[in-house]
């Protein structure tokens, strides 16, 4: 368990002894703004039912913005940059596991997406304070949106992790799992069920919708297909990571 | 009993890449306490089989045991028992070295407060008490090349593995890097490849020429100079007349061959070839006292194990063409 946790602790610093943590953290921070300025833009023109959380997270594009680039950065560099560096061989010749290895990796992208997403929280905070209207922010609302936020990043965040490891090239790993990140959210984005012509295909689709998830999740409802969805693609992603890790041993 | 096995053995290691051999069914073994200096040109196998060694990757077949440990079967035990610097030293150069040691320290499983010690232990004995703080990307070559050392020592193994450790260094550099594995040696088995030839004459006790993929020789650096020397002749200066050099020499059984010619001074320069490799110079020397001769030199020419290594790696290459 001490390896592990010195594992993670080495990626949350890689994170922030370079730039990129601070840049991964202030560019979101950015389009948290952009994203405000849009839900400013929409409280202001209708009136609306919607909670809050919602209107922010599955709504608005700035979400899926973030999220879809957001993690190909951080967890591009988790693999392909040790193989490029060399120290993936200094790494894999401690006594540690591959698993160890993998699940550290994966854990300490986990916690620097979630804590990047600080900020966003910290709009909706202080816009709560400007209006002084306490039921602004529902916590029903706001525990299903950062349950939703954990549960989708886990899926692109593995999806990354195991481009990363499939190469010593970074920019090659950022933009697989860029590909693999636009490709799951556009099988989302159906304008209407009619499109495929089937009725039943329309209907999976809609289970494995993305979007459909993070709309429920930030209206605090939580949908155990949603969260069985995420889950085993996150372990898929984590068992094929695993896979390529474990490569090395029998090439 | 695990104790008395050797520390390492290899036998009948081969390496595939897809479309060449990198190390083609080599066996030696390298017993406890030994420095041994792994020697070959670039694209030897030199790296590869280390890379086996340390349970990197695995052999396309034979066995290697380290302390008793198959390097396939039980890679925990055996990465336990290793110190391991790769080729190029390869380190995270955005942590700082006190805390890049502590990683590493951690990593090789040391609890808390042994790796807190450890730590300090292998900074004082690689020299880095003045860089400790800094930050790793920032240190000139020869300190990042402790830096290395110290992560191979820091969990104590039995065995350390170093791929190159005085490459791009300064001879300065080279200098102390070289002392600091002889002292190593004193309480750890060292394996060290390397392609510079007097690297392993100053700091191996034995010696494992490799070229393509084959070991050429296999030697402490003594006997490999030794039964290189065959030929070797001794050179003296004295001052003498030619004749009766030539009268005293041509009688003597140990001698094959010799040449008088004149030197600097009233001096005369003969070298005298052995007959079966023996050392001519004592018996020079009473000769010398016995006719009364004044000596100024008296010298061996001895192969250099750079003279041995290419005369044994260009033998070889004449074989595979």
């Amino acid at each position: 368990m001490g390896i592990f946790f010195a594992l993670v602790r080495r990626e949350l610093g890689i994170a922030f002894n370079a730039l990129t943590g601070y840049v991964v953290v202030s560019f979101s921070l950015l389009l948290a703004g952009f994203g405000l300025m849009d839900l400013m833009v929409r409280l202001n023109s209708d009136r609306t039912d919607a909670p809050i959380t919602e209107m922010f997270f599955s709504e608005g594009l700035i979400f899926w913005l973030i999220l879809i680039l957001m993690t190909p950065v951080i967890t591009m560099r988790s693999f392909a940059a040790e193989k490029a560096l060399g120290t993936y061989e200094s790494l894999m010749t401690a006594p540690v596991g591959d698993w160890q290895v993998v699940l550290a990796k994966f854990t300490g992208a986990f916690l620097f997406f979630l804590l990047s997403w600080l900020p966003m929280f910290g709009v909706l905070i202080g816009l709560r304070q400007v209006t002084g209207q306490t039921e602004f922010l529902d916590p029903l609302a706001l525990g299903g949106s950062i349950l939703g936020i954990a549960f989708l990043g886990g899926t692109y965040l593995s999806a990354g992790l195991f481009a990363s490891s499939l190469t010593r090239s970074q920019i090659i790993a950022a933009m697989i799992s860029l590909l693999i990140g636009i490709g799951v959210w556009a099988s989302s984005l159906r304008p209407d069920t009619g499109a495929l012509g089937s009725e039943r295909w329309g209907r999976i689709l809609d289970h494995i919708s993305v979007t459909h998830h993070m709309v429920d999740f930030a209206r605090g409802m939580i949908d155990g297909r949603a969260v069985v969805f995420h889950l085993s693609v996150t372990i898929f992603f984590l068992f094929l990571t695993h896979r390529v890790v474990e490569t090395r041993r029998w090439k | 009993m695990l104790d008395t096995s050797p520390m390492i053995e290899v036998r009948d290691l081969t390496k595939h890449y897809p479309g060449r051999i990198a190390v083609d069914g080599i066996s030696f073994r390298v017993g406890r306490g030994e420095i041994v200096g792994f020697l070959g040109p670039n694209g030897a196998g030199k790296s590869t089989t280390m890379r086996i060694l340390s349970s990197f990757m695995p052999a396309t077949s034979g066995t290697v045991k380290i302390a008793g440990y198959d390097v396939f079967h039980e890679p925990d035990e055996v990465r336990r028992r290793i110190g391991y610097m790769p080729e190029n030293n390869p380190l995270h150069l955005d942590m700082r070295v006190r805390d890049y040691l502590k990683f590493r320290a951690r990593l090789k499983g040391l609890g808390f407060g042994a790796s807190r010690n450890r730590v300090d232990c292998v900074i004082d004995q690689c020299g880095l008490r003045d860089v400790s703080k800094r930050i790793i990307g920032q240190l000139s070559k020869g300190y990042k090349q402790r830096v290395g050392l110290a992560d191979a020592l820091v969990h104590e193994p039995d065995l350390i593995i170093l791929d190159e450790p005085t490459i791009g260094l300064d001879p300065h550099q080279i200098r102390a890097v070289r002392a600091l594995i002889k002292d190593l040696g004193k309480n750890h088995t060292v394996l060290l490849s390397t392609h510079i030839l007097s690297e392993v004459e100053m700091t191996c006790s034995r010696v494992l020429i490799l070229n393509q993929g084959q070991i050429l020789a296999d030697d402490r650096v003594e006997d490999l100079e030794n039964r290189f020397s065959q030929d070797s002749r001794v050179v003296a200066e004295i001052v003498a007349t030619v004749e009766s050099v030539r009268d005293t020499l041509r009688d003597l059984p140990e001698i094959e061959s010799f040449d008088i010619s004149a030197a600097a001074g009233d001096y005369l320069r003969v070298s005298v070839s052995a007959r079966g490799g023996i050392d001519l110079r004592p018996l020079i020397w009473e000769l010398a006292r016995q006719q009364g001769w004044a000596v100024r030199e008296l010298t061996r020419t001895r192969q250099s194990l750079e003279d041995i290594f290419i005369h044994l790696t260009r033998r070889q290459k004449g074989k595979g063409r």
